[in-house]
């Protein structure tokens, strides 16, 4: 056996085990939920304070309410990423993937779709979290480990909503 | 002594960040293949996953509560908003293959369609930041419930419904690993 820092696939039981038990922490020590999106949308405001001006992002009413700055949120972000760097090159797992196999299976292997894909894809994502106040993480485990009602509504809505695309993406064609 | 504010907060951010993205990576979340074949009822990974931390997190989050250690942080049910934006969410995650967490994580490890579709990710939020004083007015505000948990609706106790909720957890795992469907 290798060590457990070199080992890729821990048990998912176990993994959620460790977020169930990092919720604990954060929710005591510093009273602030995991969440990506808000922070998400942080960044974009930067982004386009850039391009139109800082001016007309603070007029954005939404903007306005979360203005970009390096606060707890968009260092857990900055976070995520580190953590999730830092397990690929501990295990030797990094790896460049353009096209992921289940998606060339169905799709072929050209990069430019599953990049056009991708993009319509995160930004509808994103549309949809904002709307919904958060995504699976914010919105469903940890409004959904508080039982709130906001995270149950999203969680299902958001399963059956996938289900539905996957099976109109994957289903079997003659 | 808690919750720490300041720049404290700002080194812990970090940290529980990175630990959090450590465990998508070793969970194998961060895979195209593993989050798509949940959704084709193929692989079982993301209910495991987020199931068990939903419940291990809410028993504990309760015990906090109730020792006084910690706040509930139970944001507004604004249903209409919360309907249609987990419906073009789940859309959404689908096509990209991530949700946002861990499509922001699965850049770390490689994946530059996990980066591409980010760059959707800022598009899509400069696309609500430009809708919102319409999405405000005509979708937010629109059956409003508050902050409201399941318990609160049902007037069953919040921990027989985390009872509950753990044996259905169970369950669908016992079934799920008896099934086979993973291995076919």
């Amino acid at each position: 056996m290798s060590p457990i820092s070199k080992q890729v696939n821990w048990s998912p039981y176990l993994v959620g085990a460790g977020i169930g038990v990092l919720s604990w922490v954060v929710f005591v020590v510093v009273a602030n939920p995991i969440g990506i999106t808000t922070a998400i949308s942080q960044v974009a405001g930067g982004v386009a304070g850039m391009a139109v001006g800082g001016e007309a992002v603070t007029q954005n009413p939404y903007w306005a309410k979360h203005p970009m700055k390096l606060d707890y949120g968009t260092l857990f972000l900055v976070g995520t990423f580190i953590g999730a760097l830092l397990s690929a090159l501990a295990s030797r797992s990094f790896r460049i993937e353009t096209v992921p196999s289940v998606w060339q299976e169905r799709f072929g292997p050209s990069v430019t779709r599953r990049m056009v894909v991708a993009f319509i894809g995160g930004a509808l994502a994103m549309y949809g979290a904002r709307m919904a106040g958060g995504c699976t993480s914010g919105n469903g485990i940890s409004q959904g480990l508080q039982l709130a009602v906001v995270g149950w509504t999203f969680l299902v809505v958001m399963f059956a909503s996938g289900l539905v695309t996957a099976w109109l993406l994957f289903r079997p064609r003659n | 002594m808690f919750p720490i504010t300041g720049n404290a907060a700002l080194i812990l951010a970090v940290v529980f960040g990175a630990a959090f993205g450590w465990l998508l990576h070793r969970g194998r979340v961060l895979d195209y293949n593993v989050i798509i074949n949940q959704f084709r009822f193929r692989d079982f990974t993301v209910l495991k996953v987020m199931f068990t931390a939903i419940v291990v997190g809410g028993i504990g989050v309760l015990a906090l509560v109730h020792l006084g250690a910690a706040k509930f942080h139970v944001r507004d049910a604004n249903m209409l908003a919360t309907i249609i934006g987990a419906a073009i969410f789940g859309v959404g995650m689908v096509l990209y293959g991530y949700c946002p967490g861990t499509g922001v994580a699965a850049i770390a490890t490689g994946k530059l369609h996990a980066l591409v579709g980010a760059v959707g990710m800022i598009f899509g939020a400069m696309l609500y930041a430009a809708s919102f004083a319409w999405v405000n007015s005509h979708i937010l505000s629109v059956w409003k419930l508050g902050k409201v948990t399941l318990a609160g609706i049902s007037g069953l106790p919040h921990a027989v419904l985390l009872g509950l909720l753990a044996a259905a957890a169970i369950a669908l795992f016992v079934t799920v690993e008896r099934s086979g469907v993973e291995r076919r």
